[in-house]
Formats: C-alpha cells, structure tokens, sequence
C-alpha cells in the first residue's frame, strides 16, 4: 500500500515536470522542423517566466501574466528570426545570446521593479496563478485507493497548463501531418529551395514557425513562474530548455515519440527526487547525480547513433539564401 | 539579397566589431535608463570600477585571464568549424585535473614542478571532456553543439558528485576539497612585481595571466604559423577541398577539439590556484559562455581575444563596482550586456556590414571620381 502510493505520487511529481518539458520540446519542434535550431527555448522559457510574474504579481490576473509570458517570449523568437532569416545570422550564436542577456535581462528588471533581489513578489493572490483543478468526487475516490488515487492524483489535482498540455501532442500532431500548413512546414525544414520554387515564402513560413515556437515556449515558462512555484526566481529555468531540446532530438523530432521522451526524462527526475539518500536493497545508495545525468547521456548515446539512430531536418541550421 | 557585402580588410576586423560593440553599449545605456538610473554615470562607475586603482586592473586582468583560456577554446575550434559551447564543461572537468594535481604535489613539490604537471593535468582532463563530443561530430556525425551541451550538464553532475561525496575535505558541510598545498599557489602578481622592484597594489591576478598570454601565443603559432594550422583551417572553411589537399576533416575535428579543450581545462590554473586554492561546486562560473563572446568579438585571432577579454574582464570587475553604487543595478546588469554582445557581434554582425559596405562603396567612388 505504501509502495502503491509512493508509486502514484511519483507518476504525479513525473507529470508536473513533464508539463513544461512537453510544451517546450513541442515548441521547439515547430522551430526546428521549418529548419531553425531551437537553441533559445531556455531563454524564451525563462523570459516568459519572467513576464508572467511580473504582469501577474502587478495585475492579479494569471491570465494577463500567460498573455505577456507568450508575448515576452514571441518577441524573443521573432528576434532571432530577425537575425537568422531576415540577416541569415548564426542560429546558435543568436540562440545564445538570446540565452545569455535573459540570464540577466530577469534579474536586472527584478531588482529594478520589485526591489527584491532579482525575484518577483510572491504570487498569492487569488487568481495569480495557475493552481490545481479539483475533479468532481475526488474525496469519495480518495476512499478507494485503487484506482481512486490514480484518478485523484493524476487526473485531478492538476493545473489547466497540464490539460493544455496534453491536449498540445495530438493536435501538433495533427498541424504537422494533416494540414497544408505542417506539409509546407516540414519541407521549409527539408528543402527550402523546393517550398521557394513552389511559390511559397520561406522567410515567412520560418516567421511562422517561429511564432508557434515562442508562442508555446511562452506557456511553458509561464508555467514554471505561476503554476509550479509562486514567482520568478533567477534561473529558475535551471536547463529545462536544453532538457526539452534534447527530449526533442530523443523524440526524433516527431510528436508522440517527443512525448514519451518528456515523460521518460521528466520519471528519472521524480525518481532522483524520491531517491535522494536513500538506500535501495542489492545497489545501496544511488548518487542522485547519475540519474540526474541520464538524460543527456541518453541523448548523447541516441545522437551517436548507439540506442536508434535520430536524423535531423535536413536544412536545420542552415540560413536560406536565394542566389545558392 | 544581394551577395555578401565587402569591406576594406581593416574595417572587417577592426571597424566592424566596434561598431557592433558601440551598438550593444548603446542599447545596454538604453536598458540602463530604463532601469532609472544614467548611463553616462554607470559607464563611469564601469570605468572607474574596472580601471580606477592598481587594485581594480588587477582585478579586471584577473577575470580577463580566465576569458582568454574560454576564448581562446571557442576560436581554435571555430577555425575548424566547430561550435564547441561544452567550455563551461570542460573547464570545469578541467579543473578536477588541475585540482588533483595541486592537491597532490602542493607542499610535495617545488612550485616550479607543479604548474608544468598542473597544465598538463588541466589541459589533459579538458581534453578528455572534449574528446567524445569530438569523436562523435568526426565519426558518427553527432551535432557537436548538442553533444558539448549535453556534456556540459553532464560534467557538472558528475563534479557535483566527486565534490559532494569523494573529494569533500572531511567533516566539512560544503563541498569543497581541502586547500591546496603552498607550493601549488599562484604567485600572485603583487609579490612578483615586488620582487622586480616594482610596488602593485595585491589583487587575485597570479601568474595564471602569463600562462594565458603563452597559450595565445601557442595558438597564433599552431593556427597561422604551421602546416596543422593551415589543414585546419582548411578543413573548417570547405570541407570538400580539404579532402581534395589530402586533409582528413574527421582528424582535424578531433585534434582541433582536443586543442580547444585543453586551453578551456586550464582556466582552473587562474581560477583554483591562483585564487580560490581548493575546488568548489561550478566555479568556472559561466566563463565558458563568455568565452563565445569574447571570441566573437576578438574575431577569433589571439589579439582580438587578448582585447576583448580585457574589455569582458572590465565588465565584471567594474559589475560589482556599478551593483554597489547604484542601487537599482545588480552584477546581472552585465550578463545583459555580453547577451547584447554576443547578439550585435554574432548573430546580427551582418545588418552593420551592408550600410558600412554602401558607406565604402561611395567614399571609393568619390575618390575614383576625383582621381
């Protein structure tokens, strides 16, 4: 019983860590598809993180916080549009830069606006955040573990981000393979040179793509500042955008597989949180740091071609010039 | 579009560059006036704070000498092609190299012993930390700039490991290695100009800044000055003809990396014998990105990276100088400022060139016109 229930809330921790990796990684694969490096997802992330707190701590509404979160984070995707499509810049040198000025640009207007050391104001208020949405009957199941925790836990008791969330894979899914929209875009990221013979405009597709990237980066950073903690805090994003670009590339830049990649990365973390000094039967203590390391030793060994092998967009990376 | 704008050979590596710095400063006074506070005063706070006493340059060239073994790494790899953004990682594995050495030898052995041994273990731990992201990109395709990153996260997992759990000086609650032996300190810059007659305030800029300048010099001489350097140099700007010359590219992808791995890995030599004299949880302290921009600016050749690493120096010293005197701007203030750096620099250096470019195009119609 005990196990059953260390069980269920480590899949609930999984979910919650998984909600921005999964909106990030998704984002991130609309931007690399149409063939622009999504390097700069942590600093779109945490450049919403930022806008969200802010606006939300000021305006009381989470809502008015998600929408400047998304537009903080769209202006960053379009600037590095600016300067990789539009001045066929370097992607990852724009990426970070993007990265690096967020590192500080948070902070720095932190201190200034708010007087707190960098940090926004606690989000307490009601309607600041994003909190946890309570299903009908969750006391009554919470009277029949089995399976009334699963439901209790997992399908409750989350936030609306999550259902966003989970409802984002299938309909990317669907945008990508079933529309004209995914088909131009997965051939902008293929060969430029064909969508822009067939009349199509290869800048503006990558705008596009652009757009949806910071769009759901925004949410995702969003998240982070006022559904999974109370505020914006210095590098709050800690890596999470580089974990989602590696759960993309561990994904094979395909929606469901992306998610599995999300969920799988987002499990060793609830589990190097639940295993932290404990001791385990035949292993003994295992270092937190090894699981913590796994995902991108994981990605590392599927880039290399060891576990699968990942093939990337073909044109990624590579600014799109008319006269080549 | 047209083709790429051209520009006379000195105004590419010099006029360029500071124009796009001139730009970033300018947005980075904007930020600053935004934030309620002059930037005609922050700059002079900078100025004064990074180069206003003995104390302060010693403190700039200090920070400066660690983006110079950063910088330094991120150029020799960009002349083979390669975005090696693992710095921050392999500087950090690097110092473990360093650490043990000096942990080992210091109070053993001479201090002329142990920095020979020293940037020999930093430089061969950094390039070790270097060598599979490298061996992956030449053997198996792997984006190199994935894998560094992924060994970034990589190496700090496993550093926080060694510190947290190995190499942690016994009894103590921070993870940090006990100090290391005197002789495995860098002489600090102080005591060897006192023994040369010449009276310098004391500052944490060590011996460490020569070793810097010797590795710049290595890398003038390795890239520009002999067949290796020709072979990667070729091999990073076409591929196709490097194999057509009879370079093989996946050799020089390893070699170059190694090299560049091993210059990040002795960052430790200023940071953890020069200063800090144990090791400690992250200190590389994001040294390995300002290393992009430092070599973006210093358009990858030794000189520029000597000059920008002094600037970028300047910025932290003369950081810590501004966040004390002005109460509305923290150290982040010029986090900012190498983000707006690295972006006029490098990923928007080609929006300055064709106004530039038109501007040259006129001046030399005009003197033909005359002429």
């Amino acid at each position: 019983m005990e196990n059953y229930t260390l069980v269920v809330l480590t899949l609930a921790a999984t979910i919650r860590v998984a909600t921005p990796l999964v909106l990030a990684a998704i984002a991130g694969m609309f931007s690399e598809r149409a063939g622009v490096i999504a390097l700069g997802l942590e600093g779109m992330m945490l450049g919403a993180a930022f806008a969200a707190a802010a606006v939300s701590a000021v305006s009381g509404s989470a809502w008015l916080g998600l929408g400047a979160g998304m537009a903080a984070s769209v202006a960053l995707a379009l600037l590095i549009g600016f300067a990789t499509v539009t001045h066929r810049g370097n992607q990852v040198i724009a990426a970070m830069a993007i990265n690096i000025m967020i590192a500080g640009l948070g902070p720095t207007l932190g201190l200034a606006w708010f007087g707190l050391g960098g940090q926004t104001p606690q989000l307490e208020g009601a309607g600041q955040r994003f909190t946890a949405l309570a299903w009908p009957g969750v006391e009554a199941a919470r009277a029949h573990p089995f399976p009334g925790l699963l439901y209790a836990e997992l399908l409750s008791g989350q936030n609306l981000i999550v259902y966003l969330a989970a409802l984002l894979v299938p309909l990317s899914a669907w945008v990508l393979y079933r529309t004209r929209f995914g088909l131009r875009l997965r051939a902008v990221g293929e060969n430029p040179l064909a969508v822009d013979t067939a009349g199509i405009s290869v800048t503006g597709l990558r705008y596009q793509a652009l757009a949806i990237c910071g769009a759901l980066a925004g949410v995702a950073g969003t998240y982070l500042s006022t559904a999974a903690s109370a505020g914006f805090s210095r590098d709050m994003t800690a890596g999470k955008g580089y974990l989602a670009l590696a759960a993309l590339i561990f994904g094979k830049w395909k929606p469901y597989p992306t998610l599995g990649a999300c969920l799988l990365f987002a499990f060793t973390d609830a589990v190097a949180a639940q295993l932290q000094g404990r001791s385990l039967p035949f292993v003994g203590v295992v270092p937190v740091q090894f699981i913590i390391a796994l995902p991108y030793v994981l990605t590392v060994l599927l880039l290399a071609g060891f576990v699968g092998k990942a093939v990337a967009p073909a044109a990624i990376g590579v600014p799109y010039s008319k006269e080549k | 579009m047209n083709a790429p704008a051209k520009l006379p050979r000195w105004a590419e590596l010099g006029l360029l560059p500071l124009v796009n710095l001139a730009a970033a400063l300018l947005l980075s006074g904007v930020i600053v006036k935004v934030l309620g506070e002059s930037p005609w005063a922050a700059l002079k706070l900078l100025a004064s704070g990074s180069l206003g006493s003995e104390e302060n340059i010693g403190y700039t060239l200090y920070y400066a000498t660690n983006f110079m073994f950063t910088g330094l790494a991120v150029a020799v790899a960009y002349h083979a092609g390669l975005f090696n953004i693992g710095g921050e990682g392999q500087a950090y594995v690097g110092g473990l190299g360093v650490g043990l050495v000096a942990l080992w030898l210091g109070g053993r052995a001479p201090f002329l012993v142990v920095l020979p041994v020293a940037i020999l273990g930093g430089a061969v731990f950094g390039a070790a930390w270097a060598f599979i992201p490298a061996w992956l990109q030449a053997r198996r395709g792997s984006h190199i700039v994935i894998t560094t990153i992924m060994f970034n996260f990589i190496g700090s997992a496993l550093m926080t490991y060694l510190l947290v759990n190995v190499l942690i000086k016994p009894g103590q609650q921070s993870p940090e290695t006990r100090e290391f032996g005197a002789t495995a300190f860098m002489p600090a810059a102080s005591d060897l100009l006192a023994k040369a007659g010449i009276d310098f305030s004391p500052s944490p800029l060590n011996l460490a800044f020569v070793v810097a300048l010797g590795a710049g010099a290595l890398v003038w001489v390795l890239v520009w000055r002999t067949r290796w350097g020709y072979a990667l140099r070729v091999a990073g700007q076409n591929q196709a003809a490097a194999v057509y010359a009879g370079i093989s590219p996946p050799r020089i992808i390893v070699q170059s990396m190694l090299l560049s791995g091993a210059l990040a890995g002795c960052l430790a030599l200023n940071e953890l014998m020069g200063s800090q004299h144990r090791i400690l949880i992250d200190f590389p302290g994001g040294a390995g990105f300002v290393g992009i921009a430092v070599a973006l600016m210093g358009r990858n050749h030794p000189a520029g990276i000597f000059l920008s690493a002094v600037l970028f120096g300047a910025l932290a010293q003369g950081g810590s100088q501004l966040s004390f005197d002005m109460p509305k701007i923290n150290r982040d203030m010029v986090v900012v400022i190498q983000g707006l750096v690295i972006l006029f620099c490098g990923a928007l250096e080609n929006v300055m060139r064709a106004p530039l470019a038109a501007v040259f195009a006129r001046l030399a119609g005009r003197r033909e016109a005359e002429g």
